[in-house]
């Protein structure tokens, strides 16, 4: 006769809602952990993605995703000269925060290196690649910019024609995908207020500049646009993304290009590394840690509520003794609740985590391998839990069923 | 004589006479010590043969819980032995043997009020006494059935003790302080919950199971007015036993 099934019938609507109760704790355990994968997975989704074997960032810097980054544009050519250099890619990056709807929307804009790249290695889930030059835009869904929507940044207006599932990055914007020159349009964009008065104090300056005494027609040239001046080099890249050929030893290209004195070169996993040793490393030391607290709350939370199914039954437990019922009966009585109570529990966790999360505003990533994690975790803290009631039970004489 | 020689002549009577179910001999329970020190029970000596009922009468206070539960093996006397059906399972406070699993094979308990595990049927309350004695469940089931049968309360076995009256309980708990057969059926106030008659059929009910299952029963009892169903009254004050009436056998 399983004892421990019998009073879990006679206190079933108690024992249900303290599963719940132990299920909701857990499924906040769950995803504390999901959501620091998830933070993992995000920072470093892009550059896994991206698919380049080296970064070639600006000297004494540690690449895009760390901090700021600037190489001149002409960096593409002399990496592509580099031997065993498949392609060199223009790789820009920035943030940027527009209000639309009447909501703030965080975009983090990268850019693609057109025509070479056209973002086909880029997992659609409605839509097309890029098919021009200017004004297209594959958007991540995150941003809740659907396929054929148009979204006006600076001066130009995007259309919507591709859409992502969960490129985000590392602080959780979701990623648009445009073209290296729109890309950095929008990032330079100034207003047309910003170009006058630019292109005033450009001619301020000409008019004291000694040449422009002698060479008047050279204020014209202080009046042209931005773009038409020789003097004034093209916005400048945020990195370089290198790919070798097949065959090719990395360390090769590494240190040819590492010997150049204006910039720094990394591998794919050193960014990597990079990237989560700096910038995501507090959040995930604090997820984590958060994560143990709530376990340990969730043992001593379980341990309290076993503790309080004893000693609701100590009358019954005395009895027991009473008829002679072993130790081990009484014990396995404890024992199975306490793994009926965790496994119940973990199971509710999982099946709500499943409904639950993906309505999170960031992932939350749960892998077969956390859910066995926590399956353990659950196990062992359930029979910890249950020492304590264990213990009472141990304690209680067979005399107190005659009280 | 010497101790020693004492238990042996003990033993001795003990194993001479078959139908001897309980002898408890200058069983004495002190509480405390020093100023503190209270004699609950002092020389308490009984023997009850098998098919004997015994009432056990006393004031409150008197130590007649304390001989029971000395005798049911629950809580050991100070000094004093207990031997049942010959064997000697407690001398002094020393077990002389697995005392809870000489407790589920030879003795069965009926008290005032409590009796049965609430989370478990009549029928279940009476089964577990039989599975935890190793019996097979199908066995178990078979006599529980008989059992219940035997004591007017098997259309009550699927219910639940909070679903019985106290004296349905009181039947259930005699069905399973049966189960395994016992040598020795103790019962501490069975009545107290019970109005008078339903207080009457409970100990007629011992006494047919004592003379029908050969079992001793030692019922503690305030209750006066069924004292004709035993065949033997003890009764305790100060915690000194005495013989109330002759034994009739």
């Amino acid at each position: 006769m399983n004892l421990a099934l019998k009073d879990i019938r006679h206190n079933l609507g108690r024992f249900a809602l303290t599963t719940v109760g132990v299920g909701l704790l857990l499924m906040i355990v769950m995803g504390m952990g999901g959501i620091y994968r998830g933070v993992i997975e995000d920072a470093t989704l892009l550059i896994d993605r991206v698919g380049a074997d080296l970064w070639v960032v600006q000297r004494s810097t540690r690449g895009p995703f760390a901090e700021i980054s600037r190489v001149p544009p002409n960096l593409v050519h002399r990496v592509q000269a580099v031997p065993g250099v498949r392609t060199a890619r223009e790789f820009v990056y920035h943030t940027i925060q527009r209000e639309r709807a009447g909501k703030p929307l965080r975009i983090a804009v990268m850019g693609l290196s057109w025509p070479t790249d056209k973002g086909d290695w880029l997992p659609l889930s409605a839509g097309r690649h890029l098919s021009q030059n200017h004004f297209e835009m594959i958007a991540d869904e995150t941003l809740r910019l659907p396929v054929g929507s148009e979204i006006t940044l600076g001066k130009e207006t995007y259309k919507v024609v591709g859409t992502t599932k969960n490129l985000i990055s590392s602080n959780g914007d979701g990623i648009a995908f445009v073209t290296v020159q729109d890309a950095q349009a929008i990032q330079f964009d100034i207003s047309g207020e910003g170009v006058r008065l630019e292109r005033e104090a450009r001619e301020a300056r000409g008019e004291s500049f000694e040449a422009a005494l002698t060479q008047p027609a050279l204020l014209d040239n202080a009046g042209r646009p931005t773009g038409e001046l020789p003097a004034i080099a093209r916005p400048q890249l945020s990195a370089v993304m290198v790919t070798v050929h097949p065959g090719t030893e990395l360390d090769d290209v590494t240190n040819i290009i590492a010997g150049w004195s204006d910039v720094s070169v990394f591998t794919r996993d050193g960014q990597r590394e990079l990237l989560l040793k700096g910038s995501v490393e507090k959040i995930k030391a604090q997820i984590g840690l958060f994560r143990v607290l709530l376990t340990i709350i969730a043992a001593i939370i379980m341990a309290l509520i076993l503790y309080t199914l004893t000693l609701d039954k100590i009358h019954s437990i005395a009895l027991l003794k009473l008829i002679g019922a072993p130790n081990s009966v009484i014990l396995g009585l404890i024992l199975q609740q306490a793994l009926i109570l965790g496994g119940m529990g973990f199971g509710i966790a999982y099946l709500l985590g499943q409904r639950v999360f993906p309505m999170f505003p960031r992932r939350v990533i749960i892998t077969e391998g956390d859910v066995a994690q926590l399956g353990m975790i659950v196990l062992l803290i359930s029979v910890a839990s249950s020492v304590l009631g264990i213990w009472k039970a141990m304690k209680v004489s067979p005399n107190e069923a005659l009280s | 004589m010497t101790r020693a020689a004492q238990s042996e002549t003990t033993v001795q009577r003990t194993s001479s006479d078959p139908l001897l179910a309980i002898e408890t001999e200058r069983l004495t329970k002190v509480y405390g010590s020093g100023n503190t020190e209270v004699i609950a029970m002092q020389d308490a000596t009984m023997r009850v043969r098998r098919g004997e009922v015994v009432a056990l009468l006393g004031p409150s206070g008197s130590g007649k819980s304390t001989f029971l539960t000395a005798v049911g093996l629950i809580n050991p006397p100070t000094s004093g032995r207990v031997h049942i059906g010959g064997q000697l399972v407690l001398d002094g406070p020393l077990a002389r043997t697995n005392l809870r699993s000489f407790r589920r094979r030879h003795i069965g308990f009926v008290f005032q009020k409590s009796n049965l595990i609430p989370f478990l049927t009549a029928a279940e309350n009476v089964r577990i006494a039989m599975e935890l004695n190793g019996e097979t469940r199908r066995a178990a089931t078979q006599r529980t059935v008989e059992l219940l049968d035997y004591l007017g309360v098997a259309d009550r076995a699927n219910n639940l003790p909070s679903m019985l009256s106290g004296g349905q309980q009181q039947r259930v708990a005699v069905a399973r302080a049966l189960a395994n057969q016992p040598s020795v059926i103790l019962a501490d106030e069975p009545t107290a919950a019970l109005d008078s008659h339903r207080g009457r059929q409970v100990m007629e009910l011992f006494a047919k199971v004592a003379h029908e299952q050969q079992a001793a029963v030692i019922v503690v009892t305030h209750d006066h007015r069924s004292l004709d169903v035993f065949d033997t009254h003890y009764e305790m004050e100060d915690g000194r036993l005495s013989l109330a009436t002759p034994k009739s056998h």
